[in-house]
């Protein structure tokens, strides 16, 4: 029995092997692994650590992440605290001295762009406050060109003989991805002022640029679920004081959303927040094309 | 401004459609302002771009660069809040955080977090701590009556270097003072994914040895950890992990105590205790993970006494331990299930009072926790012990089970107002002694400072 159960854990170790690619990606969010499949196509490997439907502050450090995050050359992470509550445990746990804070395998996106609402006042009672600023910046594809070329420069690093692939590759997101911004620009026009209310405060870059109006919050505070009683706040201040729709995101349950836009005879919008959080962002132009269809095909509905 | 007086004395429908009009205006100038500080910085965040790439041009090898510069332009861009959290983040400590807060030497202060504890307690019976049949440590208690202060601890963490990461656990035991209950190195640049950890630290058996209680699904340890680990077994030694590299979660762990702890004694003429471990875990799908381990203990007592018996001999211990998690599509927040369960086999030949022992002891519990709604969570628990039934000189000896396993059934509910407070309410009904205990307990626990990251 003994001699067959280490024959069956050898083979099991064999087949378990991780495929060699070049650059092993973890990937925290599934953003940056569409982002790292545009700058390194099959030159890399990418493992997503969450998907779209889990909410990224509230993942656990799950085995099968500890053991991806050993395998991984580099990890490409929102950062600014959003992963606060597993990644630090992982990578601990990881014992992969190449992906350590600081050296050129650990990549946090955040740090990459000027972050919006930096508290003044660091206290638990506002709430799951993230003490660098708003870390939800891939609402904003403006934001994604910075980390693209941090990232090739990164992959670069990493993998000295590919990096003028990594380099021609993001050359080639950038200019495609510009092009697009100018055209979901264009396209939005008609949201600039629109008037919106939010689950969670994670639309804020978004709302930025597209210069939606962000007029209530679904959260009494950053990560405490709605309660009665602030709904009905909302409720009575969207009454006087009219929105045109409900934004949450596509992890985000859509019971207190709905439940507002029954009340306030607005449409409640379900957008994908980032790939794959539905089925019509399946890439990252694929997120924005998306988002923006949704977020105007509220805004000419008043009705829901 | 000058519409306001006319707005007091005759507000006719278009005057304040004019305000309205100007409000508007107002608005959208302050948007065009604002968009145009936003191109502004985005051009700055441009030129920095550019500015960086020149420079790392210049520097012979752009890769010996520790921090990375990128970071440093962060810094620069927002002055008063950039990197300040490290010390806030615990394991996010080390790296591009140096230099950017001139002078400032409270940058460096490590993590430093608080965990506060406090229970009511109501038994129907006098709180007794004997389980028949079983020799316990001096923790093994089922706790006081009344109001009384949990375990309160002060956490405090942080990188030491690129090579190390320290953390130290001040707690505040029942008894008073004030005890180290972790105090280890652990490094973080070792190649092959091993990890070697030292100092005093709660081992790696088990599933909840490891853990803080602050930590645990349930107010009190199970019988199992309370009766044969002394509720945790933690001492001054050595570990070293090994992390397979394999995409399925593989780790094996060696340990090498001083061996003062329960099961062993302080007095074992320098015999030390061994440990080893192997965990596995993964994911079925998105929605389901779970982990699995194999544990050995093995220690060595010298006149370890409970009540008026003493053992001394070797004490081996097994644990096989079973953790499973379900949380639809992944997503925790809304509902979720733990299931989680441990079998414990325990063998200690020796001598008891003077008599000849050989003892096979057993215990297990399993427990459900179940999360039905954000912020709410029920649970339930069965744990139970039982002995190898020994010889008559037994009799009326701390290893006299009086014919009978001590066992419990619990029941818990759970409410977090975030997830740094918790209020649970347990009830127990404890047939750990002959006659049932029925056991309330109130309890809170608050978190506040820093607050790491919990194990899956």
């Amino acid at each position: 029995m003994p001699f067959r159960l280490t024959i069956a854990l050898a083979l099991w170790l064999m087949t378990a092997a991780p495929v060699t690619a070049a650059v092993n990606v973890f990937a925290c969010e599934p953003e940056w692994a569409a982002l790292a499949e545009r700058i390194g196509g099959d030159l890399v490997s990418i493992y997503a650590a969450t998907t779209a439907k889990q909410d990224p502050h509230q993942v656990q450090a799950r085995p099968s992440l500890i053991a991806r995050a050993r395998a991984a050359d580099l990890v490409i992470c929102t950062g600014a605290e959003l992963e606060v509550g597993w990644m630090p445990l992982v990578l601990r746990q990881a014992a992969n001295p190449r992906i350590r804070p600081g050296g050129p395998g650990y990549l946090e996106a955040a740090t990459l762009v000027s972050l919006v609402e930096v508290p003044s006042v660091l206290d638990r009672s506002q709430g799951d406050v993230h003490a660098d600023g708003n870390p939800h910046i891939q609402t904003d594809p403006r934001n994604l060109l910075p980390v693209a070329q941090e990232l090739s420069r990164r992959l670069g690093q990493i993998d000295a003989a590919n990096a003028a692939a990594y380099r021609a590759r993001q050359a080639a997101f950038a200019a495609e991805f510009e092009q697009a911004i100018a055209r979901w620009q264009q396209t939005a026009a008609p949201l600039r002022y629109v008037p919106v209310v939010v689950a969670h405060k994670n639309w804020s870059y978004l709302i930025n640029w597209l210069g939606l109006r962000e007029e209530a919050t679904l959260e009494p505070k950053p990560g405490v679920p709605p309660s009665g009683g602030h709904l009905s706040d909302v409720l009575a201040r969207v009454r006087s004081d009219p929105v045109r729709m409900i934004i949450h995101a596509a992890y985000e349950s859509p019971r207190a959303a709905q439940w507002l836009a029954e009340r306030a005879r607005v449409p409640a919008v379900e957008l994908p927040f980032t790939v794959g959080g539905t089925e019509d962002a399946r890439d990252l132009i694929g997120l924005f094309d998306a988002t923006i269809a949704r977020l105007l095909r509220a805004a000419s509905n008043p009705s829901g | 401004m000058l519409a306001v007086p006319s707005l007091s004395l005759a507000a006719t429908a278009d005057d304040l459609a004019a305000i309205r009009d100007a409000i508007r205006q107002l608005e959208q100038r302050r948007q065009e302002d604002q968009a145009r500080i936003e191109m502004l910085e985005r051009r700055l965040s441009d030129a920095d771009a550019q500015l960086r790439t020149v420079r790392s041009g210049q520097v012979s090898s752009p890769a010996s660069t520790q921090p990375a510069p990128s970071a440093s332009t962060t810094a620069m861009r927002r002055p008063t809040t950039a990197n300040l959290p490290a010390a806030a983040r615990p394991g996010v400590t080390s790296g591009p955080s140096f230099g950017t807060r001139g002078g400032s030497a409270s940058a460096f202060n490590p993590a430093i977090g608080a965990v506060l504890q406090g229970t009511f307690s109501h038994f129907s019976r006098d709180p007794d701590n004997r389980v028949p049949g079983f020799m316990v440590g001096e923790e093994a208690t089922i706790g006081d009556r009344g109001f009384s202060l949990g375990e309160t601890e002060i956490n405090l963490s942080a990188s030491v270097d690129h090579l190390f990461y320290a953390e130290a656990t001040l707690a505040h035991p029942r008894e008073g003072g004030v005890e180290v209950e972790e105090a280890f190195v652990q490094t973080t640049g070792l190649p092959w994914g091993l990890t070697v950890k030292g100092g005093r630290f709660f081992s790696g058996i088990g599933y909840m040895n490891e853990q803080h209680s602050h930590a645990w699904d349930f107010i009190d340890p199970a019988l199992p950890y309370r009766v044969m680990l002394n509720t945790q077994y933690g001492d001054d030694g050595i570990q070293l992990r090994w992390l397979a590299p394999t995409e399925h979660f593989l780790e094996f762990g060696a340990e090498g105590f001083r061996g003062d702890s329960f099961p062993a004694t302080a007095t074992n003429n320098g015999k030390g205790s061994v440990a080893a471990f192997v965990r596995t875990g993964g994911d079925f799908g998105a929605s389901h993970s779970w982990l699995a381990g194999l544990s050995y203990l093995h220690a060595d007592a010298d006149n370890r006494a409970t009540n008026a018996d003493t053992f001394t001999g070797g004490s081996d211990l097994g644990i096989a331990s079973l953790v499973y998690k379900w949380a639809p599509g992944g997503n925790p927040s809304e509902r979720n299930l733990k299931l989680q369960g441990e079998f414990f086999y325990r063998d200690e030949d020796g001598t008891f009072n003077g008599l000849a022992y050989s003892g096979r002891q057993f215990g297990w519990y399993a427990h459900a926790v179940f999360q039905f709604m954000p912020q709410w969570r029920l649970g339930a628990r069965y744990d139970q012990l039982s002995a190898r039934a020994l010889g008559a000189e037994f009799a009326g000896t701390t290893l006299d089970d009086l014919g009978r396993n001590p066992r419990r059934v619990s029941g818990l509910l759970e409410y977090e107002t975030s997830e740094f407070g918790r209020f649970r309410l347990q009830y127990n009904h404890d047939r750990a002694t002959q006659e049932t205990n029925h056991e309330v307990f109130l309890n809170y626990v608050v978190s506040i400072g820093a607050h790491g990251a919990h194990k899956y």
